[in-house]
């Protein structure tokens, strides 16, 4: 019993990251029709950079707010010198081809500045401690990390529903020609999401270095979890990427703590009953 | 007018036989002219161009961008492994390639069918996810499944195969033997595969490729020519897959890696989508320059990468593509 109710809030915790990785993922994919593999690559990079920060300058909250940004600036001059060049209907293999690129060199970066050993990264001191949920011992930081999660999906809520910049945004889903045409410049709005859905994937990266180690390869491990939530959640849909990061993030650390040999294959199986009945996602658009 | 048009045709058609009479020669003679190091390397190109038109198939000729091609090619590698091997794990029933080319075909060609007619539901970003998911996953299988995979180290002893008639027997073993062997199937598919592209079936590919609806509209069942071709290309690929296998003695997970399947994309693009020399070009330049470069060892992601990315802006249509514009140009 006890066991259960810690796999279960390591779950959601679990789940919790993976939403905020799809926020960013989903964004980008629903808004600019771009297909981002190097999304798992901005994670990792936040990961191990939000590492050395904490080692330098000894504070995770600093690094917290700092990686985020920097991350996303390198993802936003990347979408501007190149990624608008790629933009088109019928280019995503292009499109694949060059974040494969850009994640195959920054695993390179990665290894030749981190090496390719098993990176630690302490708990925040504040957060060391642990509370005791019905008679088990939970450590806070668990806890808080639930807690960023809703607050972020909250603000992208009220982001995407009550502003006028969600308005726009939700518009680009069902018509970019639409958006330009209305005077809007879609170009500085791509660079946005671009650097919003990368400072994104660092945050995850930089909340869930504790929790679990980092490691090479750690990238595409995450990336395929992170399409399986926009694929069960469907393309560009917020409460998509947040139930499906529940159903993902549930289904993984049970399929692991029980199966862990084909605990992802059990993840492939749920894929293909949701997409047996909804083809497009839970909350995707069902039209073409 | 027609008969300068005859008299060109007749030239090409000419210079085109004395081509081929000059490869096939060539291709015969090879391991007499070449040392074994030359000849493993064409072994290997001949293998990742059959892999690579296999997934040209998909791409190309029907407009399905397939992200996870390797999964067909490692599969093909691991059924081989467990019909033939020699190994703790495997089953080492036969190696007499009439018996296990089948259950390779077989094999991949059922799980190429279930897998199809799931992603085909969908289309475009879709279609690439699921299939980049499904061969991840068969990837982390491999790894962490070790009692029944071998874990990273994947299944060693797979010899290399041998034909059984009964009353007459013949091994593959040598690697002469073996490169005869590759060059006899790559010839077959090559060959298969321009019959296939040029039959009303392949017409109807090209058909769905530019305009799915007016196909459905004139009645054809698109779904189904598009689980076929599928099919076809997963079998195909695990042919791949089973033939790199039987030439290292050995399949890995590696062979199911993303980074296989992204590979074999860039042979194809980068030789040309939807012409049938182009993926065999490509291959023959993805694996000869990290042989020249010879810095695939150390920085070979980079490498890799900043070679994609050079390609995407610079040559997007692939050197095919190039070459036929010149073509046109020159006309």
């Amino acid at each position: 019993m006890n066991d259960l109710i810690v796999q279960s809030i390591n779950s959601i915790v679990f789940s919790m990251l993976l939403f905020i990785m799809a926020a960013g993922l989903s964004l980008i994919f629903g808004h600019m029709n771009f297909i981002n593999l190097a999304h798992g690559s901005f994670y990792v990079l936040g990961g191990y950079i939000g590492y050395t920060m904490i080692s330098k300058i000894g504070s995770y909250w600093v690094a917290l707010l700092i990686v985020p940004i920097l991350v996303g600036l390198v993802g936003a001059t990347i979408e501007f010198l190149f990624l608008r060049r790629l933009y088109g209907k019928h280019r995503h293999l292009e499109q694949v081809l060059f974040t494969m690129g850009l994640a195959l060199i920054t695993a390179d970066i990665i290894r030749s500045n981190w090496g390719t050993y098993v990176v630690t990264v302490k708990t925040p001191l504040l957060l060391d401690g642990s509370i005791s949920i019905l008679d088990s011992q939970f450590p806070l930081y668990r806890l808080v990390v639930i807690g960023i999660g809703l607050t972020i999906a909250v603000v992208l809520w009220i982001l995407m529903q009550r502003t006028r910049l969600g308005i726009i945004l939700r518009a680009g889903v069902f018509d970019k020609n639409l958006v330009s045409e209305s005077g809007i410049n879609i170009q500085v709005i791509f660079t946005g999401i671009f650097g919003l859905g990368s400072a994104l994937a660092a945050l995850a990266g930089v909340i869930g270095a504790p929790l679990h180690s980092l490691y090479p390869g750690l990238q595409f491990e995450i990336l395929v979890l992170t399409l399986a939530v926009v694929i069960v959640g469907g393309l560009g849909s917020l409460q998509g990427a947040f139930f499906g990061s529940l159903l993902i993030g549930i289904a993984d650390t049970f399929g692991k703590a029980l199966l862990p040999e084909i605990s992802l294959f059990l993840i492939f199986a749920l894929m293909a009953i949701v997409l047996l009945a909804k083809p497009m996602g839970l909350f995707g658009a069902q039209s073409n | 007018m027609i008969e300068r048009l005859d008299t060109m045709y007749q030239r090409l058609l000419s210079r085109n036989i004395l081509v081929a009479v000059i490869i096939v020669i060539l291709a015969i003679a090879a391991p007499y002219l070449a040392n074994t190091y030359t000849i493993s390397l064409v072994i290997e190109v001949l293998i990742f161009s059959i892999f690579a038109m296999s997934l040209n198939l998909l791409v190309g000729y029907t407009g399905l961008p397939s992200f996870g091609h390797a999964a067909f090619f490692g599969l093909g590698a691991y059924i081989i492994a467990y019909v033939s091997g020699v190994n703790d794990l495997t089953l080492s029933l036969t190696n007499n390639i009439l018996l296990t080319l089948p259950i390779v075909i077989v094999g991949t060609g059922i799980i190429a069918l279930i897998v199809g007619s799931l992603a085909l539901r969908t289309d475009g970003i879709y279609f690439l996810m699921i299939t980049l998911a499904f061969a991840q996953m068969l990837f982390s299988v491999a790894m962490r499944w070790s009692a029944v995979t071998g874990g990273s180290d994947g299944l060693i002893g797979i010899p290399r195969p041998e034909i059984d008639l009964g009353i007459w027997k013949y091994s593959f073993e040598s690697r002469t033997a073996f490169y005869y062997f590759v060059v006899t199937t790559f010839v077959a598919i090559y060959f298969g595969l321009h019959n296939i592209i040029h039959s009303p079936f392949g017409l109807a590919l090209k058909g769905i490729k530019s305009n799915q609806m007016r196909m459905q509209v004139l009645g054809y069942k698109t779904l189904n020519y598009k689980i076929s071709i599928f099919v076809l290309a997963g079998v195909i690929a695990g042919i791949a897959g089973m033939l790199l296998a039987q030439f290292y003695w050995h399949a890995s997970p590696e062979n199911l890696y993303w980074t296989i399947s992204g590979q074999a994309l860039i042979m194809v693009i980068l030789g040309g989508v939807g012409t049938l020399i182009g993926p065999v070009i490509g291959a023959t330049l993805m694996r000869l320059l990290p042989n020249i470069t010879s810095t695939y060892t150390n920085n070979w992601q980079s490498y890799m990468g900043i070679m994609l990315i050079v390609f995407v802006l610079c040559a997007p249509n692939g050197i095919m593509g190039i070459l036929l514009k010149k073509l046109k140009n020159n006309r």
